[in-house]
């Protein structure tokens, strides 16, 4: 069976118990969700929901029509391959004795990378853009030993003037 | 109006009022006190149950016989626990029920304190909506929007979990009409290209067939699908729950289609060049093996859920509406079809495959559903519980009209007879008697309800079609699984007669068919009250026609096979 990711955006009225719905409905169809990232928007009353998923695209389609159906789901679409910026951000503890600092440094500065917490022999990076570019930085930095590594998951808006 | 003196549970009530119940069906228990309190004040009459499964069931019983919500109430833990299977039975067969469940105190929440549970926490997979109450002031929107909720739209379960110290608390918030429901969206007429869509198609075909089901008569479109069928002059197969949304006996009908359908009905699903469902999901148990389906017919699907919209096959035109006003859209945009080969070739089909049954041996339970049929006329409520039995009501009783058959069909759900024929008793103004149908096993999973029907003095007939085996199973093990009978021998039966007038209820028993009328006679001039009719049937009849789960609607059985058959490749 074909397996695709997808990113997927909600717009959900904020209540409690609306997350485990929106799971389970994910998990009654085999899609397992890789990621998700969940804030309220401009109007506290509702939150916005990215979820990047994996499955079956045909699946995808009948998932997207049950979470409408969901009462508390004002809107679920497909952002798949549309004209949308997708963000995240990532940290990445990297052990680093003083000697190799400026090779990592060199890291950051090419990736657009900060770092945000330094010991003797660790360091903290905080990288953001999309998933291709903080994949890269992680590669690179297993050169050194990674202690500890997270990522927010996708954040995802539509271009242009139109509301996501 | 402000009602500062009104506890959470008077409000409760009085929102219960205002949305016009008049019945509830419960069960109490510590956490629900205060609304079993509540209600004494109240002209709501609770129908105190046995099992709060039954209470359910009474509850779908009730809907599906008047078409308003159902409520159930009752207490938390295993009160609420016993509450899921008829929630999800709700669920499966879109009946509009509210389930208030009583919970231990907020304070208390997932601290398992005594009789706690996680009641919508555990539910969410089987509601179509749910609250957990935190604050008495929540309650007069929660309640309208729940009632709102389980009746609009494609209709469903809403369960509403009550801790205690909000129905015991006070109330200052005004009774409203105010919803918060941004997300929640009533689909009404369809848009208008997909109905000239589907009127293109319809004028193109020499063979079209309608497939009708339960939403066709949630949505009260009974005369838009006689009109329709018709005025296009087309033939018209319907679900199980879809029976008597078009009358059986009209020439046009082909009667029940799918896996215990008519011989006639799926031959039309093989040959028709259109399919028209109305209201009916393509269930497996009646599209057979999907692949092969109507492969070569135009598919049309009337669906008020959006979500149906190619979760079982892909149809070439999907309306998204209400059934009732999809159909007066489309109406105007028909006109009769070249059909009348089509159609005789149908009736032809009903010549020659009519549903038949051996006459010979022991006491057949189609013997005794076509018996009731013949003396009331067709004139009665009827309900099943699930197995051989369900299907043989299904096959020879001939509903007539929408709301007159009740039966868990999605769900599958044994037990679900006696206390839904129990909830329709109630809701029950067509003067006519209910008449339920069990068979010996599911029977015994809510005969307790026995007493809840004696309490009250219902007009129910209640047939106990036994066959001391659980018969459908044992069809399946016979036919596919070599003879080889497991766990489906209900050796242990009680005698169901003494077991009735153990309860205060007459008890009846036929063992022979010469019996058969007279016994069925006298139980139907009965009108004290529920009256039971044992029924010891031909331990091992099997229902045909059969199409093995998962095969082609072209591998029906018609009669008892010579040979072993391969098992079967669908679930059930």
């Amino acid at each position: 069976m074909i397996s695709t990711a997808h990113s997927i955006s909600l717009l959900v009225a904020n209540r409690p118990g609306v997350l485990v719905r929106i799971s389970l409905v994910f998990s009654r169809r085999g899609y397992n969700i890789d990621s998700l990232v969940v804030s309220p928007t401009l109007d506290p009353n509702f939150s916005r929901m990215n979820i990047v998923a994996h499955g079956n695209p045909e699946i995808l389609m009948q998932i997207i029509k049950q979470l409408e159906k969901l009462v508390d789901v004002v809107q679920a679409k497909d952002h798949t391959n549309m004209n949308v910026v997708e963000k995240e951000l990532a940290l990445i503890k990297v052990r680093c004795a003083p000697e190799q600092r400026t090779e990592i440094l060199q890291l950051c500065d090419h990736f657009k990378a900060v770092t945000v917490d330094m010991t003797e022999n660790s360091m903290i990076i905080q990288i953001t853009g999309n998933s291709d570019k903080i994949d890269a930085m992680k590669s690179l930095c297993q050169k050194f030993e990674i202690v500890e590594y997270i990522r927010t998951g996708k954040v995802i808006m539509l271009r242009g003037e139109d509301k996501t | 109006m402000a009602n500062k003196t009104l506890s959470g549970a008077e409000v409760i009530i009085e929102c219960l009022k205002r949305e016009g119940i008049d019945t509830i069906f419960g069960y109490p228990g510590g956490s629900a006190i205060p609304m079993f309190d509540a209600i004494l004040d109240s002209n709501i009459k609770v129908v105190l149950t046995r099992h709060e499964q039954g209470a359910t069931h009474m509850a779908d019983g009730y809907a599906r016989q008047t078409g308003k919500v159902g409520v159930a109430l009752v207490t938390s833990g295993p009160g609420a626990t016993n509450t899921f299977t008829g929630i999800y039975t709700a669920l499966m067969d879109s009946s509009p029920i509210v389930v208030l469940a009583a919970q231990t105190t907020t304070p208390n929440l997932g601290k398992d304190a005594f009789q706690e549970c996680d009641t919508s926490g555990m539910t969410f997979a089987a509601v179509k909506h749910s609250y957990l109450v935190k604050d008495p002031n929540d309650l007069p929107r929660i309640m309208k929007e729940a009632f709102h909720i389980a009746r609009t739209g494609r209709p469903g379960p809403v369960l509403i979990d009550l801790p205690k110290d909000v129905t015991a608390g006070a109330c200052t918030a005004p009774f409203t009409d105010q919803m918060d429901l941004p997300g929640y969206k009533i689909p009404t007429y369809a848009p208008t290209e997909a109905v000239e869509k589907a009127a293109e198609y319809l004028k193109k075909s020499k063979k079209p067939l309608l497939l009708v089901g339960h939403g066709a008569m949630i949505s009260g479109a009974s005369r838009q699908v006689r009109e329709l069928a018709e005025k296009l002059n087309a033939p018209v197969a319907c679900t199980l729950l879809g029976l008597g949304t078009f009358p059986t006996d009209h020439e046009l009908s082909l009667g029940m289609l799918g896996m215990h359908g008519t011989v006639y009905a799926n031959k039309a699903v093989l040959d028709c060049d259109l399919i028209l469902s109305i209201g009916s999901r393509w269930d497996d148990r009646i599209t057979g093996k999907l692949e092969v389906f109507c492969k070569d017919a135009i598919k049309m699907h009337i669906d008020i859920d959006p979500a149906e919209e190619g979760k079982v096959l892909q149809p070439d035109v999907f309306m998204c509406g209400d059934a009732k006003m999809v159909l007066e859209q489309l109406l105007p945009l028909v006109s009769k079809l070249d059909t009348a080969e089509w159609v005789k070739t149908c009736q032809t089909w009903k010549k020659r495959f009519p549903l038949t049954y051996p006459k010979q041996g022991g006491l057949r339970m189609q013997h005794i559903v076509q018996t009731v049929s013949d003396l009331t006329k067709g004139n009665a409520i009827v309900t099943t519980d699930v197995g051989q039995h369900q299907m043989w009501v299904a096959q020879y009783f001939h509903i007539n009209n929408p709301r007159q058959l009740h039966s868990s069909g999605g769900a599958g759900t044994m037990g679900f007879g006696l206390p839904s024929a129990i909830g329709a008793a109630f809701g029950n103004t067509t003067g006519w008697p209910v008449c339920s149908f069990s068979g010996d096993g599911g029977f015994q999973m809510t005969e307790f309800e026995l007493a809840t029907a004696a309490l009250h003095k219902l007009p129910i007939k209640i047939f106990v079609l036994d066959n001391k085996y659980l018969g459908m199973v044992r069809q399946w093990q016979e036919l596919f699984y070599d003879h080889r009978y497991s766990s489906v021998d209900m050796q242990g039966n009680p005698d169901f007669v003494k077991l009735a007038e153990a309860y205060g209820i007459p008890g009846l028993r036929i063992k022979r068919a010469a019996d058969a009328e007279r016994m069925i006679q006298k139980a139907l001039d009965y009108n004290e009250g529920p009256i039971l009719i044992w029924c010891e049937c031909e331990k091992e009849d099997n229902v045909f026609p059969m199409i093995p789960a998962g095969a082609p609607l072209t591998s029906m059985i018609t009669e008892q096979p010579k040979t072993q058959l391969e098992k079967p490749t669908g679930s059930t």
